[in-house]
């Protein structure tokens, strides 16, 4: 079954306070080559049958209205994975 | 006058509002997130507590919510709306107000006795106040801090839309320490601190005066039971 991948992440001008203690964490590792840590989220979409252009564009949508808040947030990718294991694009 | 009082499934202060209502000399109403049907209230709370888990965003599934609809319509016709930490979240959700949440700035769920301004003391919930007041109200958040972008920011400043000033310490760091807004028509106001936990005497923030004496919050209720008593 085809999957809809939906990646939101936290506007760039905008402190992200768990990346920022994430970063915290890294550097109390004590490898220095951090400089920052952005966390973000990423959403899987099932789809029961084919994914047509209707269905991606309502998706689309819906990352804007209700997966992200774009006060706040951005979305940076909504791609279509094949397959049912995980996939990046 | 009859006020209702949404309960969403994780919400926490809605029987504190219901109370707080009644101590104000109205009549509190329990709606339900579930319903379409605002049974005829003449105003609405939207309390604090953590809806739906807060999965997504604060207040973004609870923004969903088939009562929302209802109350969404009512803000558009003028009615009354309060939206109190978790309630400002899905205000803010919902758009009903400008502005979002993100997590507190020093990532610290925060729990303290506030001091803030009123900004605005001509909205349907701060009428009972003078503007400049400062008052001091209990909060409770771990996703409080207020952000919107420089244009909004600039705009809800120049129209009065910022109802609340954080003084003396700004406790999440939200942007320009604003505690409250509301909508262009000032019938929609949201805060994150609880006017419900202090109107009763004994049970309320500490108060230079005596211990847990501070009732400010009542002014929030009085506020919009006065708006329909002259109306």
């Amino acid at each position: 079954m085809p999957t809809i991948v939906v990646e939101v992440m936290p506007k760039a001008e905008l402190l992200d306070p768990q990346g920022k203690a994430v970063l915290g964490a890294l550097s109390r590792l004590g490898d220095t080559r951090f400089s920052a840590v952005r966390i973000g989220k990423r959403f899987e979409v099932t789809v029961d049958g084919d994914v047509d252009d209707a269905l991606l564009a309502e998706v689309r949508g819906l990352a804007e209205d209700m997966f992200s808040n774009s006060v706040i947030e951005d979305v940076v990718s909504v791609a279509v994975v094949t397959s049912t294991g995980s996939g990046s694009e | 006058m009859r006020i209702g009082v949404i309960t969403f499934p994780g919400s926490l202060d809605d029987r504190d509002a219901q109370r707080a209502v009644r101590i104000a000399g109205a009549t509190p109403v329990a709606l339900w997130h579930g319903d379409h049907d605002l049974q005829g209230v003449d105003a609405i709370i939207l309390p604090g507590g953590f809806a739906y888990g807060d999965y997504l965003r604060a207040g973004a599934i609870a923004s969903y919510a088939p009562i929302m609809s209802e109350v969404i319509d009512a803000a558009a016709k003028g009615v009354p709306v309060l939206g109190i930490c978790n309630g400002f979240q899905m205000l803010a959700e919902a758009r009903l107000v400008p502005g979002a949440h993100t997590r507190n700035a020093h990532q610290q769920f925060i729990r303290r006795d506030q001091k803030m301004r009123v900004e605005n003391a001509t909205t349907a919930w701060t009428s009972a106040f003078e503007t400049g007041d400062e008052i001091i109200i209990p909060m409770k958040n771990a996703d409080g801090r207020f952000v919107a972008d420089s244009e909004t920011l600039a705009r809800i400043e120049g129209e009065g839309q910022v109802v609340f000033r954080y003084l003396d310490v700004n406790p999440n760091g939200s942007l320009n320490d604003i505690a409250g807004v509301s909508n262009e028509r000032g019938n929609v106001v949201a805060l994150m601190p609880h006017p419900e936990h202090a109107t009763e005497p004994g049970f309320g923030p500490d108060t230079p005066d005596a211990m847990a004496s501070g009732i400010d919050g009542l002014k929030f209720f009085d506020s919009v039971i006065s708006t329909f008593v002259t109306a």
